[in-house]
């Protein structure tokens, strides 16, 4: 068994409303030295065996079809999570 | 023979009853249509009503783009049937590549449930051609994702072939570009708006406004610019 995980962002030139409203949270709470946050999404794709370069191709479809929408997202990465 | 629209129910639709009540007082016939159904059951026209589709995970619409029922539905609208997407029904059109854009969360981050002032700017399509161009309605608006964006050159592109309908008049409630409100597809077929005018269809249950008095039914004009838009066709 595998985990092909897919990070997806929000698009860098676009507000990103959650994480700007976490960002002035963390002040809040002492934490002070971060000037901004950018919230995204990880999805951890579980498959049986080997993590193979099908797979891989697979879930890269799924992250460009479903898993993001390219006008508001970019997906990041798409890789074999370690064992 | 009354036009037949039909209207969709997703799993986690709440706004499905109140369409399909607006399209009998229109003056067509509502048909209930299943997203696991891919048959359109001989329908003139779709409503995709609000709601939280598939609990709005994922992002709003998407995992409702891909239903069954949207592939035929993607089908007809490429054929010229009108189609009309609100609120989350104009989220599931954006995410089904229908319309340009996409809606992200309100920029206020709150829920918003309010009367909201639009302008209409196109009556040209299949779901306007009753209103006037520059007439001010009132209808609900009621959303948490409702903030519209796209990118500069999609945003000039949409105002320059005319294509933004609507737009927010007293107030941008949620942050969308350019005030959008709505928008159509090249053809003017499609149609998709955050505000909700089946809620303002029937007298002394719609909002208050100005023009349409006390308990206004300024969302009427949708569907029966769809039902002339039919009769237009045939």
């Amino acid at each position: 068994m595998a985990t092909i995980v897919v990070h997806v962002m929000p698009k860098p030139e676009l507000l990103d409303p959650q994480g700007k409203a976490v960002g002035s949270a963390l002040p809040r709470l002492g934490f002070d030295g971060f000037t901004a946050v950018r919230q995204g999404k990880r999805f951890e794709l579980t498959v049986d065996g080997e993590a193979t370069p099908e797979l891989l191709a697979q879930a890269r479809r799924a992250a460009e079809t479903l898993l993001s929408n390219p006008v508001i997202e970019d997906v990041v990465a798409v890789e074999v999570a370690d064992a | 023979m009354s036009a037949k629209i039909g209207v969709v129910t997703f799993p986690g639709s709440l706004d499905d009853r109140d369409a399909a009540r607006a399209i009998r007082i229109a003056g067509a016939e509502p048909v209930a249509l299943w997203h696991a159904d891919a048959s359109l059951h001989g329908v003139d026209a779709v409503m995709l009503p609000g709601g939280f589709s598939y609990g709005d995970y994922l992002r709003a619409g998407a995992i409702a783009s891909f239903a069954q029922v949207m592939a035929s539905i993607v089908d007809a609208a490429s054929g010229g049937m009108p189609v009309l997407g609100v609120c989350n029904g104009f989220q599931t059109l954006c995410e089904a590549d229908l319309l340009p854009g996409a809606m992200i969360r309100n920029d206020h981050l709150h829920f918003v449930c309010k009367d909201q002032v639009l302008e209409v700017e196109n009556v040209d399509t299949a779901w306007t051609r009753d209103y006037a161009v520059g007439d001010r309605i009132t209808i609900p608006l009621k959303n948490q994702d409702g903030q519209y964006i796209a990118d500069a050159k999609t945003l000039d592109a949409l105002e320059a072939e005319g294509r933004v309908v609507f737009r927010y008049r007293d107030g941008n409630p949620n942050g969308s570009a350019r005030d959008i409100a709505g928008v159509t597809n090249e053809a003017g077929n499609v149609v998709g708006l955050m505000p909700h005018p089946e809620h303002a269809c029937e007298v002394g249950f719609g909002p208050d406004s100005r023009e349409a008095g006390r308990g206004g039914t300024d969302g009427l004009g949708f569907f029966t610019s769809a039902i002339a838009s039919l009769l237009a066709r045939a």
